[in-house]
């Protein structure tokens, strides 16, 4: 019981400083070469199974881009996106289209981030997580790995 | 008992590797049938490659995100991702995978050109993607 106990805390203290988001070991092949060409293949805890989708109903006009996928594809990402989104009451409302962007949790934690460095050529967009996170699309959000050395300090 | 190697063939066949010639071979063969004596041009394709089209204000062109030389990496213009080079002797990745090649003919074509690209333009643009240096 004490063991459980312990782990649980562990487990607790270990979320709420949850920077990093690994890839779920199921992820079908189409994940990588589907949604990794434009944008790295964004970890499916950073979007609720709602929001998820959504997007998957609007590939054909995905941020502007047609972005469809076959219907054997787009089956096995539903299915991967419903198993493992993340939580919708932790992530707050992402708007519609949604965006990984405008949920509450990325805006809270963005917070402190000046508005040049959103406009910095090696940052671009808030879409390209790598600007900042080099290890993004390993699921590594650390704040200590930073490759922009003023957000650092 | 006898289906399952025909089925291992057709997996084999639905995902194999080519080299950058017989893609455009393909291409080739598509445009000589609408338009007899077609021979494929890296110039052409280049002017392709570098011309600016009116349809995406975002990505007049292909250049919009590969830079002006394919020998270099790019940078998608909207999302910031880094984009290998589309140079066949810069990134011998590229071209070997024929199904990959059709998918982004038809994304880029669309989004960039705003119709489909021509069997006769494709094979012209691997020409110049397999020539340059």
């Amino acid at each position: 019981m004490k063991k459980i106990l312990l782990m649980t805390l562990f487990g607790v203290a270990f979320h709420a400083h949850a920077d990093r988001l690994p890839m779920p070991a199921d992820a079908p092949a189409a994940f990588i070469s589907e949604c990794s060409s434009c944008h790295i293949a964004y970890q499916p805890a950073l979007l609720a199974a709602d929001d998820w989708r959504k997007l998957m109903a609007g590939l054909n006009d995905h941020f502007g881009t047609d972005a469809t996928v076959d219907r054997e594809n787009a089956a096995k990402l539903k299915s991967f996106f419903e198993r493992n989104a993340g939580s919708a009451s932790r992530l707050g409302d992402a708007g519609n289209p949604p965006r990984i962007t405008q949920t509450q949790r990325f805006v809270r934690k963005h917070r402190e981030i000046p508005a040049r460095f959103w406009r910095d050529p090696r940052v671009k967009s808030a879409a390209n997580c790598e600007g900042c996170h080099p290890g993004a699309a390993k699921g590594s959000y650390s704040e200590h790995d930073i490759s922009i050395r003023e957000l650092r300090e | 008992m006898r289906a399952i190697p025909l089925v291992m063939l057709l997996a084999s066949l639905a995902c194999h590797a080519e080299t950058p010639q017989q893609i455009r071979q393909t291409y080739v063969a598509e445009a000589a049938a609408q338009q007899p004596g077609f021979a494929p041009s890296a110039k052409r394709g280049e002017t392709l490659f570098r011309q600016r089209f009116t349809n995406n204000d975002k990505m007049p062109a292909c250049t919009s995100c590969h830079t002006d030389n394919p020998m270099h990496a790019g940078q998608h213009a909207v999302t910031g991702k880094a984009i290998k080079p589309l140079a066949v002797a810069a990134n011998p990745e590229r071209l070997s995978d024929p199904a990959k090649v059709e998918k982004w003919f038809g994304r880029n074509c669309k989004e960039v050109v705003g119709r489909a690209c021509s069997p006769a333009e494709k094979a012209d643009f691997l020409s110049y993607l397999s020539e340059v240096r």
